[in-house]
Formats: structure tokens, sequence, C-alpha cells
């Protein structure tokens, strides 16, 4: 039964990997999603074979969860993928600190109930699906509480850094989520002092674990294990509020990662290898997607951490756009009969356009444009948008081709052959500064190179700053038009006017 | 169409218009290529090889011209070669249109439509047809080559057994393309390399390069149109002029490339500063054309005067014919692809295509030099950096980056060391196990997700949101213990895991739905 348990895992572990490289392609994608739906199902089914008792508890919370989940799944608007993701990260990191605290009491049960052989019989179940000589080697102890060895230390460091990781990840994703859903504000909360503060609450909650390590003088109490567990909440929580909204998908990759070494500590505290190989699996993905989003920023990972990025004048912009050049208008109909002479059209999305809903007429241009020999195609910047990769699944809901949409080094050289580049509700990912202006608070973030191409229209509300609070000189450059209204307006309007 | 390379007569031309690979792309555009016999031979590209390309090559230059819809050479055509060409047809070719007015006019009267290499507009998107550039660049470095051939010394510095060696030290006046250029060559050759400008904005690209950059105590930027310089006030030129008379005692070789568009290049090298200059120094006059940045020098010629070689040719890129032919050809295929849309062989002359109507001499039976003012639709573009700016550049960064990823990695190899250290003392056997376990997995995940198409980032990442509700088996296991109060906590973990599981796969699925490809 229990080795069962333990080759049906083996089988989930294999096809979670394969999930992952799925994942690599569009052709291979929906099988790896399959996959990892027939991994979990696996896993969900070998663990039933160890389950004895509390059936209908389990059962109840597994088809609640599941109603839940299949609910927000099902209802979820691609424009709020963010959010879903972030509270997503929340369960992992609530669901780590719940099993934490559930191993604790019941460790430190075995503690009290040692003394007695009847209890004998629930641990024998437990050894073997844990497979944890920890206790084997405790039914053996005479000296119990005296005789607890080092290993017995690296048990309960994995269960307080599973707790701290778990907690951190919940509230901070809890955060997170109200960033990105507008219930908090995306400003960032600059307390005086916070990196003293925060300094203060990891050695308090080191400090704390020291008690914990050594809390067989005081009986195994659970008290410094709790305040740590609040610390590491006001912890998460204090660490993303201080990061402002422009940083959002390096928070959300980051808590991706967080919410997958929260399961690795989990896996170690119940001895089991699945757990700690999703766990990695997970972990490495939300730092690959952090890295990657960081590159694409130009700013390190630990600068994006520290947060405060993005505050209104918090970063002067080198010039103020009293004195710049006048900016060239345009209307939608002159767009429309510039578009109709192109041959080459690039249009780069930001996540102003999602949020215009603009993503469907912009399609609908597309198409006319394709029946006109025109190319039309996508270029994607990878911050494009609050998560890696949402501007994909944006005009993939669009019903617009994948093979259209090309990342930024895939396009960024073809920019000069280009008639017409529309920027839609997108601004420091286009910013010229980027590249010769040293003195831009984004120089050095690579940007795609819309002003290389021979037109630039830019869909823009306002002529106001972007997210960063930096001004754009791209908007004074004699070959860009600014096109200032709602973009779903604008381009609904282009679509009359073709 | 048929285009037709035809061989240079002018008896110090080497280069050629047309290469094998350059003919190859030309038949890929839909065009049917024919070489005249022998065209390619001083540049080292033998019939042969133009025949392996598929080419057609003809014999009879005149029969070749009466043929060709599209004629390409190098060098401007001479009176005669214009009349051999047939009329309404296509010529492209350097043409220097202020200097030949003769062939432009017979050009519009035999209704030949021109365009003119020398004339391409310098804007960023023109600079991979920007013939001047190519050979801007390739005149910089046989500029040093022709100096280090008439230099009596090394160009770099040397410790021997039998004494010590001083490096050169070169002077470059003017850093457009062919400054840059030969400032890389004659740095890659060891030399101590000053360079100076008018226009303050290179003061950058002649950093990267190595070589020192000489300023005045002066406030007036050069800066003039399309990349060039401007002439001076008369205060900067005196200012100038007395840089240029301290620096001649000074250094070994002056490489001047100073030139104002429309003007006789300024008379920077007086007859004083040669003959202050150390014996056996040269100077390597790249104006010559235009009169020469040295009032000794005289073009197409090789001048010693006061012991110092003054060299004035002005077929530099010429006696580099094959580096020379190869660019060429390379800004000709670029030009003629821009002009060929739909690569079916048939040229399109686009006369609101800026780059097109600057290069545009004649046509349709009309002068169309000067083209009108075309709008910069970009700021001033750069000068192309070189080759060698980028490697210098890169070389600069990587060294820093070197450094520091060297104090990072000692750092995390030492904090690993210690951490197994510890490990190693304190772990037991299984936890060790688990170890191994955690830390392939970490490595195995970093391969697979480093290959997931950045498209496909979102559905990663509700993906593996789903795959870590695997702790919901954490749940799962511990519920099993026992109704207890830790039972209660276990069983609220699996209910929030399975949320996980099941909303992070549904929606993915849902999201993995909405991709298609385009039909």
């Amino acid at each position: 039964m229990i080795e069962t348990a333990l080759v049906l895992w083996l089988v989930a572990a294999v096809c979670f990997v394969l999930s992952l490289g799925g994942l690599s392609r569009h052709e291979t994608s929906a099988n790896g999603n399959l996959l990892g739906i027939v991994g979990m199902t696996l896993a969900v089914i070998a663990a039933f074979l160890g389950v004895k008792g509390g059936l209908p508890l389990l059962i109840m919370a597994l088809v609640v969860g599941g109603i839940v989940g299949a609910f927000l799944a099902t209802r979820v608007e691609m424009t709020s993928m963010p959010q879903l993701v972030a509270i997503l990260h929340s369960f992992v990191g609530l669901a780590a600190v719940l099993v934490g605290l559930s191993v604790f009491w019941d460790g430190s049960g075995h503690v009290h109930q040692e003394a007695e052989p009847v209890s004998e019989v629930v641990e024998s179940e437990d050894n073997g699906l844990m497979a944890d000589p920890l206790i084997d080697e405790e039914d053996n102890t005479e000296e119990k509480i005296s005789a607890w060895q080092p290993h017995d230390i690296i048990h309960k460091i994995e269960i307080f850094l599973g707790i701290f990781v778990g907690g951190l990840t919940f509230t901070g994703s809890v955060i997170a989520w109200g960033k990105l859903d507008g219930r908090v504000s995306s400003k960032p909360l600059m307390i005086p002092g916070r990196h003293l503060i925060n300094l203060a609450m990891l050695l308090v909650a080191a400090l704390l674990g020291w008690v914990y390590f050594s809390s067989v003088a005081f009986g195994g109490s659970a008290w410094p294990l709790l305040v740590m567990l609040l610390i590491s909440l006001v912890f998460g929580a204090h660490l993303v509020m201080a990061i402002g909204g422009a940083d959002m998908p390096v928070v959300v990759s980051m808590l991706n990662s967080y919410s997958g070494w929260a399961a690795a500590a989990t896996g170690f505290m119940l001895s089991n290898d699945l757990l700690i190989i999703t766990g990695a699996l997970v972990g490495s993905s939300g730092a690959i997607l952090s890295y990657i989003m960081c590159h694409a920023m130009n700013r390190s990972f630990i600068s994006v951490i520290l947060g405060g990025f993005g505050t209104d004048g918090g970063v002067a912009g080198p010039a103020k756009t009293g004195d710049r050049k006048p900016h060239t208008t345009t209307t939608a109909n002159e767009v429309a009969s510039l578009l109709k002479e192109a041959k080459e059209v690039i249009v780069i999305p930001g996540y102003g356009m999602a949020v215009a809903q603009a993503q469907h007429p912009i399609r609908e241009i597309t198409e006319i444009l394709k029946e006109n020999g025109t190319r039309t195609r996508f270029a994607i910047h990878p911050v494009a948008g609050r998560l890696p990769g949402h501007m994909n699944v944006l005009l993939a809901e669009a019903r617009l081709p994948y093979d259209l949409v090309l990342e930024m080094d895939e396009i960024n050289e073809d920019f000069p052959d280009t008639d017409i580049v529309l920027v839609i509700g997108a601004n420091d990912i286009v910013n010229p500064g980027a590249e010769d202006d040293p003195t831009s608070p984004i120089y050095g973030m690579p940007v795609l190179e819309a002003w290389k191409s021979r037109k630039v229209v830019v869909f823009k509300r306002s002529m106001g700053t972007g997210y960063s609070g930096v001004d754009n000189p791209l908007f004074y450059y004699e070959n860009t038009d600014m096109l200032l209204g709602d973009a779903k307006k604008s381009s609904d309007e282009i679509l009359r006017c073709l | 169409m048929i285009i037709g390379v035809l061989k240079e007569i002018g008896r110090a031309e080497a280069r050629v218009a047309a290469t094998p690979s350059s003919v190859e792309k030309l038949i890929k555009l839909g065009y049917e290529v024919v070489v005249e016999s022998g065209c390619g031979v001083r540049a080292n590209f033998p019939d042969a090889l133009y025949q392996k390309a598929g080419a057609r090559i003809a014999t009879n230059s005149e029969l070749l011209q009466a043929q060709s819809d599209i004629t390409i050479k190098v060098e401007p055509p001479t009176l005669e070669e214009v009349n051999g060409i047939q009329e309404s047809s296509v010529l492209i070719s350097f043409i220097w249109p202020t200097k030949n007015d003769e062939q432009v006019s017979l050009l519009r009267r035999r209704n030949i439509t021109t365009l003119a290499m020398d004339c391409v507009p310098r804007i960023s998107r023109a600079q991979k047809l920007d013939a001047l550039s190519s050979m801007a660049n390739i005149a910089g470095y046989r500029a040093i080559v022709e100096a280090a051939n008439e230099f009596g010394s090394f160009f770099t510095g040397q410790i021997t057994a039998a004494g010590k060696v001083p490096p050169a030290k070169v002077l470059v006046i003017g850093a457009g393309v062919a400054g840059l250029s030969a400032i890389g060559t004659a740095k890659s050759l060891g030399a101590i390399v000053r360079a100076f400008d008018t226009r303050l904005a290179v003061k950058d690209q002649v950093k990267s390069m190595g070589a020192e950059f000489l300023e005045l105590e002066f406030e007036e930027s050069g800066e003039g149109e399309g990349g060039y310089a401007k002439t001076m006030s008369d205060e900067f030129i005196a200012a100038e002029m007395a840089l240029f008379a301290d620096q001649a005692k000074d250094v070994d070789i002056i490489v001047t490339t100073a030139l104002i568009p429309g003007k006789p290049a300024p008379k920077l090298i007086t007859r004083e500063m040669v003959e202050s200059m150390k014996p056996g120094s040269v100077i390597v006059d790249l104006a010559a054309e235009q009169g020469g940045n040295c009032e000794l020098t005289r073009a197409d010629e090789k001048v010693i005067a006061y012991d110092v070689s003054i060299i004035g040719y002005t077929d530099l890129p010429s006696r580099l014919p094959t580096q020379a032919s190869n660019l060429y050809a390379n800004n000709i295929v670029n030009l003629l692809t821009d002009m060929t849309l739909e690569k079916d062989g048939q040229l399109l002359v686009d006369v609101d295509d800026v780059v097109v109507r600057g290069a545009l001499v004649t046509h349709e039976g009309e002068i169309t030099y000067p083209p009108p003012k075309i709008e910069n639709p970009s700021p001033p573009p750069p000068e192309p950096p070189t080759k060698e700016s980028a490697i210098a550049a890169e070389t600069a960064h990587q060294a820093s980056t070197n450094t520091m990823h060297l104090i990072w990695s000692t750092i995390a190899l030492i904090a690993s060391g210690m951490m197994l250290w510890l490990i190693s003392v304190y772990a037991d056997s299984e936890f060790i196990g688990h170890l191994t376990v955690f830390v392939l997995a970490c490595f195995v995940g970093w391969q697979l997700v480093w290959s997931v198409t950045p498209a496909l980032h979102t559905p990663l990442m509700s993906v593996t949101n789903a795959i870590s509700g695997i702790i919901v088996i954490g749940g799962m296991i511990q519920i099993a213990s026992s109704f207890s109060f830790s039972s209660l906590l276990a069983a609220f973990a699996v209910l929030v895991a399975t949320i996980n599981v099941v909303g992070g796969f549904l929606v993915t699925h849902r999201m993995l739905g909405m991709f298609r490809k385009q039909d």
C-alpha cells in the first residue's frame, strides 16, 4: 500500500516535470496542462490510499475547495489574471502555514502521547507514509525529551521555515492581489526606516526560532512559533506594501517562487519527496520569471524587493513637459488613411490597451489590413501587462493568432523597415530615453525601438507621464503623432474609417 | 528584369559592383544577372564563381549594356559608358552629380533613371545601403595600413633585449566613419591614438575605441546637418590650429578626414606644421580629393617634404578591392531589396520613399538632384559604430562585470561551503536524501523553465500555481492522523490547496484554448 503510494507519487513527479516541459511550445502546451492534471490526480489518489480517518472531513474539504476553485477559474476576466494568480499564491502560503501548524501540534501531541503505547497504531500509519525515522526513534527512546537529537532540530527548522515562508507568501500575495485589484493603493508605502523595521522583524524571527529550537526546555510550547507566524505575516504585507505598481510583475513572479519554496519546505517537514520536487520546480520557475522581469526593466532584484520605485516625483525626470517641443496630434481618420497606405505595421500594446478593452477592435483592424495585403504584427515587451506573458493571453483572448505576436528580441530589428507603429496604452517600454539619455531613470532598460520606423502613432489618454513617472521624448519626435483619447473609442473610430 | 554588372574601365579601379554572393541574393529577388567577363578579377572574383552563383557571363560589353534593364557599377560612368546604356533603363552607381554634370545631363537626355549611391540620405533606415559609410570605413583602415607601410618603426611599443621601443603616436582629425575606423585600426596595431573632432557628440565614440579625445577650451559644437560637421568660427579655428601645431611636434602619424559637404576641405595642417614634425613622420590625407586637409597634399600622390611623407591617395577603398566590393555589393543588394517588394524581379521606383528620392539623380527625363529637403524622421543618426568600437565597448563592459562576478561567486562558494559543512555535521542521512532530491529538482526546474516560450509565461504561472497546490497531500496526510485541532487545520489546508489545484488547472485550460495559429 505504502509502496503503491510512493510509486504513484514518483509518476506524479514525472508528470509535473513533463507538464512544465510541454509549456515550452504552443503546440504542446495543452498536453502539458493535461499531464499536470493527470499528475495531480495520481498524487491525490495515492494520498487517499494512506488516509485512515477523517474521511468525511477530507472529502468535504476537497469538494468545497474544488467548487470554489472552479468558480474562480471560469469566472475570471483575462485582464484580472494577475489578481487570480496572486490570490492563488496566497492560498499556497496559507496551506503551508496550516500544514506546518498541524504538524507542530501533531508532533507535540506525539511527545505527550508516546508514554501511552495505545497511540502507537496511529503513529505507525504516519510512519509509513511519512517514512519518518524520527518517530521510529522516538518510539524507542525512553528518555524522549532529553534525548532529542540534532535531526530533531532539523525537523524543527523545517517546520519553522515552512511556516515563515508560508506566512509571508500568504500576506504578501493578499497585498499584491489588493494592489492589482485597486483595493490597496498601488503607490509604495514608505514608512520611515522601513529597512530597519524589516531587519528588526527578521532578527526577532530568528531569535524566536532559536527559542523554539531549544524549546525542549520549555516543554515545546507553541508561543515562539505563533509569534513568529505573526511577524512573518506582517513582514510579508509590509514587504509588498513598499513596492510600487510598476514592479508588480516582479512581485507576482517572486511570490510564485515563494509559494514553491513554501511547498518544498512542507515537503521537508513531512519527508515527502513529491512535495519537495514540486516545490523546487515551482520555486525555480518563479525565480526565473522574476529574473526575466528584472532584466527587462534593467533593475536588480534587490532594488525591486527593497521597493520604493514608481512614486510620483520620487524620481525626477530630466525634463519637464514644458521644456519640450510641441507634439503633433492626429485624428482617427488620418491614422486610418495612413494604415491603408502602409505595407508593414507593428502594434505595441501595453496594459492601457487591456484596460480600455481595445484589443477586439484592434484585432478587427488587423484583419482588414491583412486583406489589404498589409502585414500587421504585434511586439510584446517582457514587462508589458501586469504579469509575465499577460499581453499574449489578452491578445489570444481577442482571437489574435499567436504567430503574429512576437517578443521584443524577435522584432526589434524590424522597426527601421516598418511603415507605421501603433503604440497603444504603452509608454515606458517605447521610451528612447532608455537608450540615449543617461540621465533618464530608466536608462539602460531594453525598449522597443518604435522611433526607428517611418511613422509612430501613440494612442494615449492624455499627455501625462507613464507608470514610472518618466517623461517620454518619443511623443515629441517629428515622426510621432499623438492620438489622444480612450484607446477603445479611437480604435473603433479607425475601424469605421477603414 | 536583367541586371548587368559592368567591368570598371578606370585603370585604378579594382572594385566591382557585384560579388558571387550578392549575385545569389539578386537572383533570389527574382532578377536575372549578367556580369561582364573579367569584371571581378582584380577583386579576386573569377568568372567561374559568378557562373556558379547563377550569373551569365557576357564577353561583349556593349551587348551587355544594351540588354540590361538595370546597370550596376562602382565609379561614375564616363560619357561613352552613358551612351552605351540602354535608353529608359536604370543605372545604379556612384555619380557625384555636382562634379559630373555632363554625365547627369546625358543620363537625363537618354531618359535613364539614375540612383546615385553617394546620394543616399544619411538616416538610420538607410544605413544598410550607405555605400559612403562602407567605403569610408575601408578608407580609414587602409589609411593606417598605408601609414604603417611608410613609417619606419613599430606601431606598438615593445621592450626587447636590444632596447625599448616607444609606441607610435597617431593623431586622427575628424572622427567620422573613416576616422573611427582609422582609430580602431591604429589602436589595434598598438599605437597611442589621439583624435580631434569639432563635434563634441563623438567624444564617447572616440573614447570607446580607446583613443584620447583632444578638446579645446572652447564652447562651440560643430554638429551640422545629417551628421556632418559645419564650418566653425574664426576664433575656434585659431584655437584648433594651435592645438594641431602643438600636436604635430609630438605625433608620428597624422590621419586627416575633415570634410564639410559641398566645400573644399579645410586646410588644417600647414607647411609650418609639416616642417615641425619629426623626420620620418607620415601624414595620410583622406580629404585629398577635395583639395586635402594638408597644404602640401597632392591628390593621388605621395609627396615627401621636410622628410615627412604625405599620402594623398584617393583610391584607398579600391586598394582593398575584395572587401570594398563585398560591402558595396551588399549596399546595392539592400537598395534593390527595398525597391523590389514583391521579390519578383520588378524594380519599383517609389519617389515617395525618402531613401529612393534622395538617391534619385535623374528620373523620367528630368534631373531630380538635389532632392527636396527631407523632414528628418528621427534625431540625427549616430555614426554607425564600427565593429572595433562595438568590440571595445563590449570588452570594457565585460571587464567590470567579470570582477563583480568573481566577487559574488567567491562569496556564494564560501557560503554554500559553510552550509554544506553545517549540514554534514548536524543532519542525518534521511535529510540529506531529501536535500539531494530538492537540489536536483531545482536544477531540473531551472532547465525546464528557461525553455518555456515567453508568450506562455502566464499559463506557466497558473500551471505552477496549480501544481504548487500539491501541498494538498500534505494536508491529507495530516488529516489522517486523528480527529483533532491539527486535523481541522489540515482539513482547512486541503480546502485552500484544492482551490488552487482546480482553479489553476482550469484557468490554464481556458487560456491555452484561446491561443490559435494564423489560418
